[in-house]
């Protein structure tokens, strides 16, 4: 386990790099100029001195690394001085990766965004699987009973239905015609006691069930064939045979068994999520990690976006070997190598 | 004598594979009432034009912002434009993105698919670009190609067909690892049986055996990840023209006349309504002809 372990970790260095090189080749050799949007009356050599300054003096492969070194080096040694509050080697020096159009470090930026984007996506992950669970389950105990067969089409049209349909859906019914909750959500506002609570709440509402939905109707059809799996196996007969009551048979024996695969699923779709929220944030306004990418995107922030696409790599290479690495640790009849 | 009326029956009721599969799938009543709608919708968008001869160009202004009559069936937008001419006309690029980034996604998938799993050397490497492909951030690269190639792609074959082959293109190109993954296991299974041994030993060259034995075994899977694949074509087309990185508003598809109308929300909920529930419709009635196509192809499922 532990040498299978590592062997998935030093295969996910390569595969990161590789992306890494892919994202960056991809944006540099796009054909944009950083100082096309700047005014006409800019003399050429001045020009030339801002793209200078924005490091694109170098050939390719000495800013790639250059870029790497800054984002891979640079920046979490920064986090750790940050972190623990203690100064290693030269901190003022040390080149960090900046947004062309802030001129901010954009690790500051995404810093200012990910709680935002934490806050909607964890809820809303937490709430698919609180609804997912019980409702795949009954419908696997009841399988073919009007339960099951609602529970099909409503998780059919939950995969099918695009979530900025059903988020302006929402807004239409809820904000626009009964006026009940606000369409955008507003990140300045601060909990601090019961009212301002609520006004939390009701903002969240929209949002975290549009990208719940989504997930729910996977994971809720997951959790029905994987327990329709178990159902039939000989030692569910066995706990019956012993006398045990049914939901102690169904919710501790069957539920623990078949919740392997669904947690390694769960796993898996983290970073599908992260990358979902980019949309529900744009609908309710949410000014996120996936607004800065979009943000970045239409004003040509290269280095932005070279870094916010680069971390939702790192987010799937990561969560990929998180599942494989949980599957082998539930499951004993797994045995790698 | 008392096994003379056997031959009759089975000649009175001659079945083929593709029969026996036809049947399967109609008990799926899901399945077949997709097939029903789908068919409606691309009948609608195909032959619509012809019934509703108006221009989906053209502006006529002081009509603008009106709900549904006899005139606009679906009302029209903020600058006169006829909504319903709209969506029939955004119907047929949805639906052409569709079909033509799916099959794109399947060429590749199939050919990386047979490849790996029918030449042993390539097995390793092709499977490896696999994994990479499958550890990419997809809806942010999408975003940032269509950023940067947009302009290069559209002053190189007009501005309409340069955005249809470059959305068309980076869909296809990024959505082809499930169907690889799924073709390589198949064929390595089947590679095994003694009809390609069989094959083998008679001198049959590669191409052939792959072609001729290889491909018509593993076509049902193909075809199951032909309809999906559709869905999340359209699905991911309205998702790019959603975020406003898809195709320009006097090309529209389903996508781009729902972003369209977004900002007229409270004015006109129809606008955002109509092509959310053709995406929708259309998506639910593909993902349901998938689910009964992949029961009826299921020799395990079929004729229970």
């Amino acid at each position: 386990m532990f040498r299978y372990a590592v062997r998935r970790l030093l295969f996910a260095v390569p595969t990161l790099l590789v992306i890494s090189l892919i994202i960056f080749a991809l944006l540099d050799l796009a054909p944009s100029d950083p100082t096309a949007q700047l005014p006409l009356t800019i003399p050429e050599e001045v020009r030339q001195m801002i793209r200078l300054s924005l490091g694109l003096g170098e050939p390719f492969h000495i800013r790639y690394l250059l870029w790497l070194e800054q984002f891979l080096v640079n920046e979490p040694l920064n986090l750790i001085e940050h972190y623990w509050d203690i100064r290693i080697g030269d901190s003022e020096e040390r080149l960090r990766v900046r947004s062309w159009s802030t001129r901010a470090p954009v690790i500051d930026l995404i810093a200012e965004r990910l709680p935002q984007t934490l806050l909607v996506v964890g809820v809303s992950y937490a709430v698919a699987i609180m609804i997912a669970i019980p409702i795949g389950v009954v419908s696997a105990y009841r399988q073919y009973s009007i339960f099951d067969q609602l529970g099909t089409f409503v998780s059919m049209v939950g995969y099918s239905v695009p979530t900025f349909f059903t988020g302006t859906v929402l807004i239409v019914v809820f904000s626009v015609s009964l006026g009940w909750l606000p369409s955008i959500y507003d990140t300045t506002h601060v909990v601090t006691d019961l009212d301002s609570f609520i006004v939390q709440v009701k903002q969240m509402i929209m949002p975290v069930m549009v990208l719940a939905l989504f997930n729910t109707a996977q994971l809720s059809r997951f959790v029905r064939s994987s327990m329709l799996d178990n159902l039939n196996q000989e030692y569910v007969r066995t706990a019956r045979a012993k006398g045990m009551t049914e939901p102690v048979v169904i919710l501790i024996h069957v539920l623990r068994n078949s919740m392997i695969p669904v947690v390694t699923v769960i796993a898996l779709g983290l970073p599908t999520t992260f990358a979902g929220a980019i949309i529900t944030e744009q609908i309710f306004r949410i000014n996120g990690v996936g607004q800065l990418l979009i943000g970045a995107i239409e004003a040509a922030d290269i280095p932005t976006v070279q870094t916010v696409t680069f971390i939702f790599a790192i987010l799937i290479v990561l969560f990929n070997l998180v599942a494989d690495l949980l599957y082998g640790m539930l499951d004993p009849r797994i045995r790698y190598d | 004598m008392t096994d003379a009326p056997l031959p009759e029956r089975t000649a009175a009721r001659h079945r083929s594979l593709w029969l026996d599969v036809w049947d399967q799938f109609r008990t799926h009543r899901g399945a077949l009432a997709g097939v029903v709608v789908f068919a409606l919708i691309v009948a609608g968008v195909v032959f619509g034009p012809l019934v509703h001869d108006v221009d989906p160009q053209y502006l006529d202004y002081r009509a603008k912002n009106q709900g549904a009559s006899w005139a606009h069936p679906m009302g029209t937008d903020n600058l006169g434009r006829d909504m319903f001419a709209r969506m029939l006309a955004g119907g047929r690029t949805s639906l052409a993105v569709g079909v033509t980034a799916m099959a794109i996604a399947l060429t590749l998938g199939t050919s990386v698919g047979v490849m790996a799993g029918f030449f042993r050397p390539l097995d390793g490497p092709l499977m490896r670009l696999t994994d990479l492909f499958l550890a990419l951030p997809i809806l942010p690269l999408l975003l940032v190609i269509i950023m940067l190639f947009r302009d290069l792609l559209r002053s190189a074959f007009g501005p309409e067909f340069g955005i249809f082959i470059l959305i068309v293109f980076v869909i296809g190109i990024t959505s082809w690892m499930q169907t690889a993954r799924i073709v390589r296991g198949e064929v390595l299974a089947i590679k095994e049986r003694e009809f390609v041994l069989a094959a083998r030993s008679i001198g049959t060259r590669p191409h052939r055996i792959i072609l001729r034995h290889l491909f018509p075994n593993v076509l049902s899977p193909i075809m199951v990840s032909a309809t999906l694949g559709v869905a999340q074509a359209i699905i991911t087309e309205s998702a790019l023209s959603f975020l406003g990185l898809g195709f320009p508003s006097d090309f529209p598809t389903w996508g781009r006349l729902l972003f369209d109308g977004v900002p007229f929300l409270n004015l006109t909920p129809h606008r955002v309504i109509w092509p959310g529930l053709a995406i929708s419709l259309t998506v639910l009635s593909v993902n349901y002809m998938g689910d009964g196509l992949r029961d009826a192809l299921d020799p395990r499922i079929r004729g229970r």
